[in-house]
């Protein structure tokens, strides 16, 4: 395209013009378009209102009337979530949902740090320390992408409870993994590793050369460049990629119920729901206000991180 | 009544701290070795220096890909050849069932259908809200509102849609925000929502749908607001407005992002797993491949079966990532 001959068609018409996505959206923008963005936010925003408000009533109007009567009857309690926190009944067995409260934590934290910090690792390595075959290497694990979860649970699994993989042993049975967050842990770490490695490259590759050199010319090794500047410099990369990855180990059903299952010492909150939402259909107080707990941690980081959030997204998806 | 609750309380205290100690365990472990290689390997001088280097960066990523994907991936492709137990090697028979077993063939028209209809759906509402929401006034609340459910864990915001989806008979009061809808529109007798066969499905789609189009209404506003000034003024110039200017200038200039948002939401679709389970638990003819895949593995135990759908899931997930990848090496190079 000849971009010399744009350039001076354009130079005339711009004083007049307004700004190219303001002329897009003016097309868009009417009162209907207005009115349709309205109606899809109430939309959008009516089910979770719904659920937060159900949490909060008692459940003789929870069973016999609909959320929305609240406004012209309105009664309030916390005592449903008591009840789904501490009480035994909620919990099947101890003390309601607090260990999944703590045990989603447990696996959140760790399953975020250690798949940040292997992968930057080596995303500065592909990045930075140049060798034959290292884009290669790069390539072949953005590629692995392609592997769905569900290809590798089974060996994994067996792997856990036996030490071995497909014949060949890498740890004693001994360690007894099973019934431990390790497994949940490894697991999260290993499938968040194509991307994890993906994304902190396209970031840690375009720190400004010249800083690096310099701290090499001062005769700092990797390791010492590694800890003083990249980690400090891609901080937004990294709290972008920090923020994606809890959310994600939070939300996650399938690694926790297949590697965790369903008992309070290690499994999440989402694998308690998912069995409370079964066994306590049809009790609405309580499972609304279990939803909600579960919940409110994510929305807390979502709203509280949303830039670096958007930020992350836009770098994974679109910029690649 | 104090005294239990006191007493649950440090139930769930002393679970605490055990927990904590594990977890702070864990980290002081892991980091604590990390800064030893760290320490020793910035010792060594000489021509290993730098092999080894390269191999403290980058060993501890290679060895989780390797033992945690490839070799699995590979194993559950042999797997798929063995019977439930792995014990005696049955050829394509897994295959065979999955694709003449008429249970199965409905859990792939079934996926067929989620591929095709919630990431076609969410994408094109996610670029109207992109196209509409930017003038308005307090247009941040609104995007944050129809972003905000991506937040949300697929489990919970199934719980969210069990409650509006709740049917309860017609003469009592509704609980549900569906039926309540549906019966003052007049619907005086609206169906249980979740038995009422093909609707379910669509209704499930529904939460993929509410909780992905923020996803790609951010992403493409971004795409949109980076079409260069020229390109629309000229556009603007030769008189192109409204429909015109949308689909002649503006879908093109940001085609590559549509594909890219479509194939994401669609490889997610296909690994979808946790609505179906929590929703319907694959009953009244709602069930997913990969729902089906953890079923025959973790509740029927039978490991070959399991595996063949896991290599099916592959399979068709393959063509996606491939094309997925390709779009944005391309868009690397020209940058």
């Amino acid at each position: 395209m000849s971009v010399g001959a744009v350039e001076t068609a354009k130079a005339p018409v711009k004083k007049r013009q307004e700004p190219a996505v303001k002329a897009i959206r003016r097309s868009f923008s009417s009162p209907l378009a207005s009115f349709l963005i309205l109606v899809l936010t109430v939309l959008w925003t009516l089910p979770t209102f719904g659920l937060l408000v159900t949490s909060f009533r008692p459940e003789q109007k929870v069973a016999t009337t609909g959320w929305w009567t609240v406004f012209t009857d309105p009664q309030l309690t916390l005592s449903n979530y008591h009840t789904v926190l501490f009480e035994a009944a909620f919990g099947g067995g101890t003390t309601g949902l607090m260990p999944y409260v703590i045990n989603s934590l447990a696996i959140t934290i760790p399953g975020t740090i250690f798949p940040l910090v292997v992968a930057s690792m080596a995303a500065y390595a592909l990045a930075w320390v140049r060798f034959r075959g290292s884009d290669v290497i790069f390539f072949l694990i953005f590629a692995l992408q392609v592997i769905p979860l569900q290809l590798a649970l089974i060996p994994l699994l067996q792997l856990y409870s036996s030490g071995k993989i497909g014949g060949v042993r890498l740890f004693p049975e001994s360690l007894h993994l099973t019934g431990t967050y390790w497994p949940v842990w490894l697991s999260h770490t290993m499938f968040a590793m194509p991307l994890a490695v993906f994304l902190l490259h396209n970031f840690i590759s375009q720190l400004p050369r010249e800083v690096m050199e310099a701290a090499t010319v001062d005769g700092a090794d990797h390791f010492k460049v590694f800890r003083t500047i990249v980690v400090p410099l891609a901080a937004p990369a990294l709290a972008s990629f920090a923020i994606f990855q809890f959310l994600w180990v939070w939300n996650d059903l399938l690694v926790g119920l297949t590697f965790a299952g369903g008992t309070a010492e290690v499994a999440p909150l989402t694998a308690r729901l998912l069995q409370l939402s079964g066994s306590f259909g049809s009790r609405w107080h309580l499972l609304t206000a279990g939803a909600f707990v579960s919940i409110v941690i994510p929305l807390i980081v979502f709203f509280a991180l949303q830039r670096y959030f958007v930020r992350g997204l836009l770098a994974g998806s679109v910029k690649g | 009544m104090s005294g239990s609750t006191v007493l649950l309380a440090d139930g769930t205290l002393s679970d605490f701290g055990t927990k904590f100690w594990d977890v702070l365990q864990a980290l002081v472990i892991f980091l604590g070795v990390l800064a030893l290689i760290f320490f020793a390997a910035g010792r060594a001088v000489g021509r290993f220096s730098r092999p080894l280097t390269i191999a403290v960066f980058l060993g501890p990523a290679l060895l989780l890909i390797l033992v945690g994907l490839i070799v699995p991936a590979i194993r559950t492709i042999y797997l798929s050849t063995k019977n439930s137990d792995s014990t005696k090697g049955v050829g394509f028979d897994n295959y065979t069932w999955a694709f003449t077993n008429s249970d199965i063939q409905r859990v792939l028209i079934n996926t067929l259908l989620w591929i095709v209809i919630a990431p076609i759906v969410t994408t094109v509402l996610g670029l109207a809200v992109a196209l509409m929401v930017d003038r308005l006034k307090g247009q941040a609340i609104y995007k944050s509102l129809i972003f905000m459910p991506m937040a949300i864990s697929f489990v919970g915001a199934s719980i969210i849609w069990k409650f509006v989806y709740e049917a309860r008979d017609p003469s009592q009061p509704q609980i549900g925000l569906l039926s309540q809808v549906a019966m003052a529109l007049g619907w005086s007798h609206p169906p249980n929502w979740l038995l009422s066969i093909p609707l379910n499905t669509f209704l499930l789609m529904v939460i993929l749908v509410w909780t992905q189009t923020g996803f790609a209404m951010v992403v493409l506003a971004a795409a949109i607001r980076g079409i260069p000034e020229d390109i629309v003024e000229a556009a603007r110039v030769d008189g192109a407005r409204g429909s015109k200017l949308l689909f002649r200038v503006t879908i093109p200039m940001i085609r590559s992002t549509l594909v890219v948002v479509l194939t994401t939401i669609m490889i997610m679709t296909l690994k979808i797993f946790d609505i179906v389970r929590t929703m319907t638990n694959g009953n009244f003819k709602t069930d997913v491949l990969a729902n089906k895949m953890y079923s025959q593995s973790f509740v029927e135990f039978n490991n070959g079966r399991g595996s063949a759908l896991a290599v099916i899931l592959f399979v068709a997930v393959l063509p996606l990532v491939g094309y997925n990848i390709v779009q944005l090496r391309r868009e690397r190079a020209v940058r």
